[in-house]
């Protein structure tokens, strides 16, 4: 079991939440104060420098015009934790190759930091969560079509040695010719996101990539797994595949203190946004929106909102106890999905501070991570055993 | 709910299946309905298909037309229309169209002299007329519902639709509609950058109706529109919005038989 590192570098620093209609996509950034975010960047990166030290693996993700997220350019964090760390892996989760209308730029991003880090970096593609559909003006009926087009392009440019020309359905290039190439051969490890779509999830098991899911109850997270484990095909890249699974994790000495730490991470749970960013028109396919016409459904992240935390904790979505208790869950969890392969630990979200961000840290790497961390490494259903 | 007769048929044409309805008896009058397709149950077509053989297709990916990935555009949908005609073979028929039907209309009149006898646009989208940072359009797809709603019609009571008593079948097509009417006009936001340029090919008569309440396409920008094309002439109906000739049937329905004859 391989263990991340996360923060999706959120500027908590804003009016009473009640009083806002959305922290997303439009609100002013006059509530953004740059004497702050100067502290809160130097500070969330201190601490994936922390995490390297502590032996865990560092997890970036980008979202733009929202209070939620302060890294905007995933390529940027990842490049400075690369320079600053020489050990555990570097992953962008992931590369909005749909919102960014440019896979050579990204292609060529990745490569250069995978030679800066000598080969710890993984490569992560996200379709990008509804919201990020205005700030980028994608069109929103085109995304899936579009992720897939640049991830090949990527992957075409990373693996040609010689120029190539490339004239898709959204990208357009007379030579591309990248310069750096990856350190890693033939590239490196390809992860993607997904959290319904059994479709996506089977494309990208079938091509060997890592699959990615976040804050999903237990039985929704199996069914995926299960679409992913039938379906992998080991194709010889970096790490070899695999599932990977993101709770908030709050680790402390006390149960009270953990259930303290892990009402702070909710905060991220409770981000609002106006409900004409949470589902913009052909994001999800006409069946979703026929539910949704009857009022029977209203974005993929909504059921989670508004649970208590122990209802959050028995279906696998936060972790937070004292050691033991959070290396149970874990267990447990790994027990009922049917194995996965990297804990995607977002254990800094909302106004939780340094101290006890770090705090809650170190007592995972010391005394949880120990527990999990020779849990054995997914099984494909089928096929050949993903190579170690 | 209509009275009248519907015969809808799916044509090839082109390719893709186009859901074509005709209704009513008389010379043919071409309907380009808006993007919620709100027209298809009013009572206003069986008015105007007393006088008229109505012809009314659903655009690629609204109602139940197929939606190639090729088609990406009015301009695209445009042409297709063109085909369709011919394989009607009608030409030099008139023609209302509604909103995004209304930018449809004249994209189709752009590209044939011999297609239409007359154009009339209401509340159409299509053509900017303002700046960088002007919206000519409020942003149905930025602002909250409830506001586009408040911006979309006069009275809001119009507005609203039974979704809890539609079938399967009519709610996937307002969903299509909802899906499709962004895919075409997503970006540029309700206009073809081109267009402007090429409306000094219109010759037909045209009138352009407005609703003097559409707080989403403004009545000033309906006289802007109706500047640039030759002998325009523009009309509002008063306590209306965007759909006027929803809101305001009958007032629309006299300026419509005045102006076709």
């Amino acid at each position: 079991m391989f263990a991340w590192h996360f923060t999706e570098m959120p500027y908590p620093y804003l009016p009473p939440l009640d009083s806002l209609s959305t922290m997303r996509v439009s609100l002013p950034n006059s509530h953004y104060d740059p004497k702050i975010g100067a502290d809160l960047y130097n500070r969330y990166l201190d601490e994936y420098v922390i995490a390297s030290e502590l032996g865990l693996n560092m997890l970036l993700n980008e979202h733009h015009q929202t209070a939620t997220c302060l890294d905007v350019a995933a390529p940027l964090s990842a490049a400075i934790v690369a320079r600053q760390t020489t050990k555990g892996r570097i992953c962008i989760l992931g590369n909005p190759v749909a919102n960014r209308n440019d896979p050579i730029r990204i292609a060529e991003e990745m490569a250069m930091i995978d030679n800066i880090s000598r080969g710890r970096l993984d490569v992560g593609y996200v379709r990008g969560v509804p919201y990020e559909i205005f700030a980028a003006n994608t069109n929103p009926t085109q995304t899936v079509e579009k992720l897939w087009e640049g991830i090949d392009l990527t992957v075409m440019a990373w693996t040609s040695q010689e120029p190539f020309n490339f004239e898709g359905r959204f990208t357009h290039r007379r030579l591309v010719n990248l310069w750096p190439r990856p350190y890693q051969t033939p590239h490196p490890a390809i992860w993607i996101t997904g959290s319904s779509d059994l479709e996506s999830i089977k494309k990208a098991a079938g091509r060997g990539y890592v699959f990615a899911t976040f804050l999903q109850p237990y039985d929704k997270v199996k069914a995926m797994f299960d679409a992913y484990r039938s379906n992998y095909h080991d194709r010889g890249l970096p790490g070899g595949g695999g599932m990977a699974y993101m709770p908030l994790v709050y680790t402390a000495e006390t149960e009270a203190e953990a259930e303290a730490g892990a009402k702070e991470l909710t905060w991220y749970l409770a981000a609002k946004a106006e409900p004409q960013y949470r589902n913009p028109p052909g994001y999800v396919p006409v069946s979703f929106n026929v539910n949704a016409l009857r009022g029977t459904y209203s974005g993929r992240t909504d059921a989670m909102r508004a649970q208590s935390i122990e209802f959050l904790k028995e279906q696998g979505v936060m972790v937070y106890g004292t050691p033991d208790s959070v290396a149970k869950q874990i267990k447990r969890f790994y027990d009922f999905v049917g194995g996965f392969d990297h804990l995607l630990m977002m254990q800094q979200a909302g106004s939780l501070d340094h101290a006890r961000t770090v705090k809650s840290m170190t007592l995972f790497a010391k005394e949880v991570y120990p527990q999990i961390k020779d849990l054995p490494r997914s099984q494909p259903l089928n096929n050949k055993a993903a190579a170690e | 709910m209509s009275q009248m007769s519907r015969q809808i048929s799916m044509l090839k044409i082109n390719g893709l299946d186009l859901e074509v309805e005709r209704r009513g008896s008389g010379s043919p009058l071409l309907i380009l309905t808006n993007e919620e397709g709100l027209e298809l149950d009013s009572p206003l077509l069986d008015r105007l298909a007393e006088s008229h053989e109505l012809i009314i297709p659903s655009a690629p990916g609204f109602g139940h037309s197929s939606r190639p990935e090729w088609i990406s555009s009015p301009d695209d949908i445009s042409y297709l229309y063109l085909d369709l005609l011919d394989h009607l073979a009608i030409k030099n028929l008139p023609v209302i169209g509604f909103s995004l039907g209304g930018w449809l209309a004249l994209e189709m009149a752009t590209k044939s002299h011999e297609i239409f006898s007359k154009l009339l646009l209401v509340d159409s989208y299509g053509v900017k007329t303002g700046g960088v940072t002007d919206r000519d359009f409020q942003d149905v797809w930025t602002l909250h519902p409830t506001k586009v709603a408040a911006l979309k019609w006069h009275d809001l009571d119009k507005s609203k639709r039974d979704f809890a008593n539609m079938t399967d079948d009519q709610l996937a097509i307002v969903a299509r509609n909802i899906e499709s009417f962004a895919r075409f006009c997503w970006e540029p936001y309700l206009h073809n950058p081109k267009l402007r340029q090429r409306l000094n090919r219109i010759q037909a008569p045209t009138l352009i109706v407005w609703g003097q309440n559409d707080g989403i396409a403004t009545p000033a920008y309906g006289k802007s529109l109706a500047a640039l094309i030759k002998g325009a002439r523009f009309e509002t109906i008063a306590s209306a919005g965007h759909f006027p000739h929803l809101e305001q049937p009958e007032v629309f329905l006299a300026l419509a038989h005045s102006f076709l004859g």
